[in-house]
């Protein structure tokens, strides 16, 4: 991104995403709100079109796939549970990696941090379940989910600034560990010993997540709805955010500035990790009911699309998540009716959000043309 | 029971040797297709995704090529692989040429993009033609060079590799001779080091920074294709187990150098291949999950060695824009 130093440090309070100069013409200010919005739906349609174009080639009926997916997706009360269960873990691991690439921390071990985070809050669970009450266990489980997602990140943390390893390479390589870790915690320490399967045993249905009513959504939908104005709060009314911000515009100038460089990439870090932990132990507690290989969902990619399509704004990443989930629970439907693979929603997430990115590039050159 | 002494045969140093060697010929592949494109200032972290397309493609071409039976096109099914692998990984390039030199978006997170974008679209291909069919495509033999291949130790280890093998030993000096010794490589060089520099002295900085995007990720797609066609003769999901991302890093060890990115990927091969051994000789207690840790955990150890950002290309990952 911009690498160029603004005059003044005061001049990265504008968007780093759209860093420019100020122009007085209101109109072209008010352009420069609404141009990134058009740009975002722009690369949906050209995403989706594109899609089409896939399902075509696949020897199916792209508007009757589409429409599958979106009966799939909101046809039902039952499929409308199931998109927001989606949703939940989407905006969750959105939030966190928002907050991270508004610095320019680019953690893409958000796998990794997940699988961290069901381990530490579900080895938790699993030991207390029989002898501490629920309402002591389920806190302390979340508790064990943040802070083993943040664990995991504070290693990338460390060998990035002691040892200047770029936070891209180590958080994958973590997501490996994490993951190996994981498979031999379930085969052989942990491993239930009445099953052939390489799993744990069950958390007890009390320590579960709370439903909400007779539904099936559970109270972790509640956090992630909850933790979105809360990120927009962090970003944008604190002087954290502030300094989170001011990183990701320029770190020399935060630097000149007098601001701790290094404290706000190890926040971003840590925040971001910490999130996607709680991810982890949110789904195995209230989808898997135990720890097995079978945990890990693609989080730590899908995150970062729905991040980037969110435009690295709560409001646009609760947006972005819901699109995700629908797809994502949609292609289920698809799958079913016409045998289309369900990697499908994948593919078009990653069009849609390559397409955003070159409506953003054409935009930003014909406003600065103007 | 547990025999450590078997590790230190000479029957053993041997195939150890010859297994590194042919593990390591997929990243390097990946590694010194990454160096001529970062050596031309533009960073692609996508080497992931464009392996897993290279690996896909290559192997479809086989499968296709193999399955037709058409008795003197199959004898060249692997070689007809390797170039659907070239092909396809120039196309990714292409994907990060336009975006990262033309649009000048921002080159991490478009390269991040590539990885997913790849995965998703490896993953659909391959369910929707294959379903949950295992198809196996026929691998390359071994090609013993007459004379040479008889010798005691280093026959074996040196003159009885497979093509491509050879081939990309070729590529390695190709490579040095590309980069230091003809115009093309100064050009290449010198737009990563100083692209306004190199704009004044008439280089064409956006035709030669997409001839080494495309050159490198044609590489990279290369190197997928040898891992499916050349060497395992499958195709999964994910198949390349981050060899792309392992392929990154290689190229900060190696700093930017060719040979040196062939010695980090020898040292990767030799590891991992100790890993196998010490899985197949079922030594001690030590679980096989911390074994296949090993390749992630040496490329965090590798990188340990501090800050190299004085030796990388100057220009690296900023767009250039044109005064």
């Amino acid at each position: 991104m911009s690498d160029s130093v603004p005059s003044s440090p005061v001049t990265v309070r504008s968007e780093p995403a759209t860093a420019g100069d100020f122009s007085p013409d209101w109109r072209t200010a008010r352009l420069r709100q609404v141009i990134p919005l058009l740009a975002a739906l722009a690369g949906v349609v050209v995403g989706l079109l594109a899609g089409a174009i896939l399902i075509f080639l696949s020897g199916a009926d792209p508007a009757a796939a589409y429409l599958a997916m979106f009966q799939g997706a909101f046809g039902s009360q039952r499929a409308l549970t199931e998109t927001l269960l989606k949703t939940a873990p989407l905006l969750l691991m959105g939030l966190g990696l928002t907050v991270a690439f508004r610095a320019q921390v680019w953690n893409i071990g958000g796998e990794g941090q997940y699988l961290m985070g069901a381990l530490v809050g579900a080895g938790i669970g699993l030991s207390l379940q029989a002898i501490a009450p629920p309402a002591l266990v389920i806190p302390l489980m979340l508790m064990g989910g943040l802070v083993g997602g943040a664990l995991w990140a504070a290693v990338a943390a460390f060998l990035k600034l002691r040892f200047q390893i770029n936070e891209i390479i180590s958080t994958l390589m973590l997501n490996y560990i994490a993951e190996y870790w994981l498979l031999y915690l379930v085969r052989v320490p942990l491993k239930d010993p009445d099953s052939f399967l390489p799993q744990s045993i069950q958390l007890v249905r009390s320590v579960r997540l709370p439903t909400l009513g007779d539904t099936r959504i559970h109270i972790g939908f509640l956090i992630a709805l909850g933790l979105a104005p809360l990120v927009y709060l962090l970003l944008w009314k604190t002087p954290l955010g502030f300094r989170i911000r001011a990183i990701g515009a320029s770190q020399t100038v935060a630097r000149y500035a007098g601001m701790n460089v290094s404290r706000g990439i190890v926040f971003a870090l840590l925040f971001s990790g910490a999130l996607a932990g709680l991810t982890g132990i949110m789904e195995v507690s209230a989808l898997h009911t135990r720890l097995k290989a079978g945990i890990l969902g693609g989080y730590g990619f899908s995150g970062i699309l729905v991040a980037l399509l969110g435009r690295l704004h709560p409001a646009g990443v609760l947006m972005a998540s819901l699109f995700f989930a629908a797809l994502t629970i949609g292609a289920q439907t698809m799958h079913s009716l016409y045998g289309l693979p369900m990697a499908l929603a994948q593919v078009i997430q990653g069009l849609v959000v390559l397409f955003v990115l070159a409506a953003d590039a054409l935009t930003r050159r014909w406003i600065g043309t103007r | 029971m547990a025999d450590w002494s078997s590790l230190l045969t000479l029957a053993f140093l041997t195939t150890l040797l010859i297994s590194g060697i042919r593990l390591a010929i997929p990243i390097f592949l990946a590694a010194l297709g990454e160096i001529i494109t970062e050596r031309g200032g533009v960073l692609n972290l996508g080497l992931e995704g464009i392996m897993l397309v290279g690996a896909l493609a290559g192997f479809m071409t086989a499968y296709a090529v193999e399955q037709s039976a058409t008795p003197w096109l199959v004898g060249l099914a692997p070689w007809l692989g390797l170039a659907a692998g070239l092909l396809a990984g120039a196309l990714m390039g292409l994907i990060m040429a336009v975006f990262a030199v033309s649009l000048q978006t921002d080159q991490v997170v478009t390269g991040i993009m590539l990885v997913i974008l790849g995965q998703g679209i490896t993953t659909y291909v391959y369910r929707q033609q294959f379903g949950s069919l295992t198809a196996r495509v026929t691998t390359m033999p071994s090609m013993p060079i007459p004379g040479f291949a008889e010798l005691p130790l280093v026959g074996p280890i040196f003159f009885n590799l497979d093509p491509v093998t050879y081939g990309s030993l070729f590529l390695l000096l190709a490579s040095l001779f590309f980069l230091y010794q003809t115009t093309w490589g100064l050009n290449i060089r010198a737009v990563g080091e100083h692209p306004g520099a190199a704009e004044t002295s008439g280089v064409n900085v956006a035709v030669v920074r997409y001839a080494a995007v495309l050159l490198g990720a044609a590489l990279t797609g290369l190197g997928g294709a040898v891992l499916t066609v050349a060497q395992l003769g499958i195709f999964n999901e994910g198949i390349t187990a981050g060899r792309g991302w392992i392929a990154v890093a290689l190229v900060i060890f190696a700093r930017w150098r060719p040979e040196r990115a062939f010695a980090g990927a020898f040292l990767f091969g030799i590891a991992t291949a100790l890993q196998f051994r010490i899985q197949a000789l079922n030594l001690g207690a030590i679980p096989y999950e911390l074994l296949l840790m090993l390749p992630y955990v040496l490329t965090l150890l590798v990188l340990l060695r501090g800050d190299s950002r004085s030796t990388a290309p100057a220009a690296l990952g900023k767009a250039y824009v044109k005064e």
